[in-house]
């Protein structure tokens, strides 16, 4: 079977400065990988190379989902090709209420697939059941898209985002960061009931802690641009003890 | 710069241009027998323009005083706008479609080709299409050039004692109260361009509220430029007697040509004792081409009197179009605890030039001003918001809150803030707030990644931006104000 989501020794720069250094990486439908790596390993970079982030210039290499190439594709089209990014600072839109913006972006990609938009009331009885599932307030639909929200309810809202918007390849950026344990263990929740076996899954993250609560099949090992070692969950539980020193050290040498 | 970067700029370029064509959809022209004055201005031509319109004597006397005044007065250059000298003499001050000389009687009479006009702009001139459709129900007086077409709900309005009629008709028919309220808020020598109006005004509305009348629907005016060099230079009276209600609309939109367009108005607001007048305009004149070719120069000069206690003004206006916007409209409180409102928003776009603003002048004493001002720049757009406050001396605890906010697209465009703020009363209580913004790279990606193409993204960025502003128009024309407001913005990111 063909890997749902396939990077081929992709090489990234950033302005004169190469990030990615021949990543491979290839995930099939229905699993959840997982990258860990140290600060500055290229995990920001390898998120916004695949959402297809201007300034990040693929110098080498070929991203793939379903066989089709994303490399020359814009942003909105990758996600009407059925990719996610949740982001890891989602953004503020004053005046636009999430329930806008949820409508806009679902109307917008299902207007791309050539699928009809949908009509409001049914739009509404779509998202208030999404958003009762991740325990979401009615009155978080009806605020300006992340305007005040705390750290916690810009992450739920991002898993909101991608429950209403059902991508086939879902990234996760970070998504633990700034969470306290009770926010992680409800995101984890809502991350976790959209596993299935239609759905890639690829979670960034620098701890090990997300992953007690998103279980992934497989761990990758960023550093230096490269995936330097891939194996079992255990793997990230090993890398807990041991931190990132070992695999820094391997690609200087 | 990587080959996708390349081929997406391209890509935006190309839709862009596709866009372009349609972009001004109201930019069509009517081919239709005029008859005009002859080019240029001087007595003989006011004179021309008051016989055509049999006019009585004390009016002739009137316009030919403002032009007068006006030949001893220069151009406003303080304005932060640039545009090369007009030349008054190579205009033309009257154009009317011909078969308007017969003074048709019913929608019947009036030429098929006028009214295909209005139905490709989609003003409703059928009574019966209104009420047909699920739309409330909007009153219009359509002026084509110099005239007014037709006038719709006129007998259902009469039944309420409401006039709402063209102002020619009024001069007419109700010559008391146009003489009576007559620039007596717009002074014939305000500023040279009224003065010029006073002078060669063809038509525009007129609309009387009686005392204790809530006007029964929203009345409207809808303009059209169609000859080409020939200035509008439209007159509108609106007097609300006391305790009565009325909102009206005007649109505007003229066709794209290469040459630019004069376009001079004059609006008067009365409002007497707790009467209240909510006025809004969506200004969409042609605003020229992407490389600042053609386009309307739109000086107009709007005034709202607050003339008796508890009276209450607001002006909302949404100004897409024209390539330079000179405008403030502006309320006098005159009366004790009287009300004026400004709620705004300018888009510039390409080349278009705005400086647009307020005055809200505080007499009467416990009188409050809110000022709600959203500026847009995108491509090589200036945009500047000129506010004035005032307080005299016995409008003892005055109120006034002003929020400017800008926002800019991209790195070519300007904006530009400038409020006067004046008291002689140690009771007044004035606050101003202002705030320059720019579209991030990082939003309009997070729009893009939710499936939005950027020009959507940005009309979505834009309309959050200005929802303060768009709440306050009537609903009828919120949804289509929030549709212009993505379409000025066309081309704006690439």
């Amino acid at each position: 079977m063909s890997a749902l989501l396939e990077i081929k020794n992709l090489h990234v720069s950033v302005g004169e400065t190469e990030i990615l250094k021949g990543l491979n990486l290839s995930i099939s439908a229905g699993e959840v990988h997982a990258i860990m790596g140290p600060n500055g390993s290229g995990k920001s970079t390898l998120s916004y190379v695949l959402a297809g982030r201007d300034g990040y210039e693929i110098t080498q290499g070929d991203i793939l989902l379903n066989g089709v190439s994303l490399a020359e594709m814009n942003p909105e089209d990758r996600a009407i090709a059925g990719l996610f990014l949740a982001f890891q600072y989602p953004l503020e839109i004053p005046g636009v209420t999430n329930m806008t913006f949820l409508k806009t972006s679902v109307n917008a990609v299902r207007r791309g697939r050539g699928e009809d938009e949908m009509d409001a009331a049914s739009f509404l009885r779509f998202v208030r059941d999404k958003a009762k599932a991740l325990r979401l307030d009615d009155d978080m639909l009806k605020r300006p898209l992340n305007v005040g929200f705390s750290g916690g309810e810009k992450k739920r809202n991002e898993i909101l985002q991608m429950s209403v918007l059902e991508p086939t390849m879902a990234i996760l950026d970070e998504t633990d960061s700034g969470l306290d344990i009770d926010a992680l263990k409800t995101v984890a929740e809502g991350v976790s009931a959209m596993r299935d076996a239609q759905r890639g899954m690829l979670v960034i993250t620098h701890y090990q802690r997300l992953l007690d609560y998103i279980k992934p099949d497989i761990v990758h090992i960023l550093a230096g641009g490269q995936i330097v070692k891939t194996g079992s969950p255990e793997l990230a539980l090993e890398l807990e003890k041991s931190g990132y020193a070992d695999y820094i050290g391997e690609v200087v040498a | 710069m990587s080959q996708a970067k390349e081929t997406i700029e391209k890509e935006t370029v190309d839709k862009v241009q596709s866009l372009a064509g349609e972009k001004y959809k109201y930019g069509f022209s009517t081919d239709i027998d005029s008859e005009k004055a002859p080019k240029g201005l001087n007595e003989d031509i006011i004179r021309f323009i008051s016989a055509k319109k049999e006019e009585p004597e004390w009016l002739l006397e009137w316009r030919l005083d403002a032009f007068e005044r006006w030949l001893t007065m220069s151009e406003p250059d303080w304005a932060m706008v640039n545009y090369p000298q007009i030349d008054y003499q190579d205009l033309y001050y009257y154009s009317a479609p011909k078969s308007m000389d017969d003074r048709p009687e019913s929608l019947d009479e009036v030429d098929p080709e006028l009214l295909r006009t209005y139905e490709k702009l989609g003003i409703p001139l059928f009574e019966q299409e209104v009420l047909a459709g699920v739309k409330n129900r909007v009153a219009v007086d359509a002026v084509f050039d110099s005239v007014s077409v037709a006038t719709t709900f006129k007998e259902e309005l009469a039944a309420a004692g409401v006039i709402f009629c063209s102002f020619s008709e009024a001069v007419k028919d109700h010559p008391d109260l146009v003489k009576k309220y007559l620039g007596t808020v717009v002074p014939k020598s305000d500023n040279y361009f009224t003065a010029l109006n006073s002078a060669v005004f063809s038509d525009g509305s007129f609309v009387y509220i009686p005392p204790n009348t809530r006007c029964p629907m929203e009345l409207s005016t809808y303009f059209r430029i169609n000859e080409p060099n020939t200035g509008q230079f439209e007159r509108t009276l609106l007097i609300a007697d006391k305790g009565s209600y009325v909102s009206y609309l005007e649109g505007c939109t003229a066709p794209m040509r290469d040459e630019n367009q004069l376009h001079a108005a004059v609006v008067e607001l009365v409002a007497l004792e707790d009467a209240e007048i909510k006025y809004s305009t969506v200004q969409n004149w042609y605003p020229g081409d992407e490389e600042g070719r053609g386009g309307i120069y739109n000086f107009v000069t709007k005034r709202g009197d607050c003339r008796e206690n508890n009276a209450k003004i607001s002006w909302t206006q949404v100004e897409t179009g024209s390539a330079v916007t000179w405008k403030y409209p502006s309320c006098i409180l005159r009366g004790d605890n009287t009300v004026g409102e400004f709620y705004s928003i300018a888009i510039g776009n390409n080349h278009q030039q705005i400086d647009s603003g307020t005055k809200m002048i505080h007499l009467g004493k416990n009188t409050s001003s809110r000022i709600i001002s959203k500026g847009i720049s995108a491509g090589k757009s200036s945009n500047a918001y000129r506010g004035q406050v005032s307080v005299h001396r016995k409008a003892d605890k005055a109120r006034n809150f002003t929020q400017c906010d800008s926002l800019l697209i991209g790195d070519t465009c300007s904006a530009h803030t400038v409020p006067y703020i004046e008291t002689k009363n140690p009771s007044a209580i004035l606050e101003h707030e202002a705030t320059t913004s720019k579209i991030s790279d990082d939003q309009l990606f997070y729009c893009q990644q939710r499936g939005l193409d950027a020009e959507e993204a940005v009309s979505l960025i834009v309309n959050g931006f200005c929802k303060d502003v768009l709440q306050h128009l009537p609903m009828e024309f919120a949804v289509e104000a929030q549709k212009l407001v993505g379409i000025s913005l066309e081309g704006s990111v690439g």
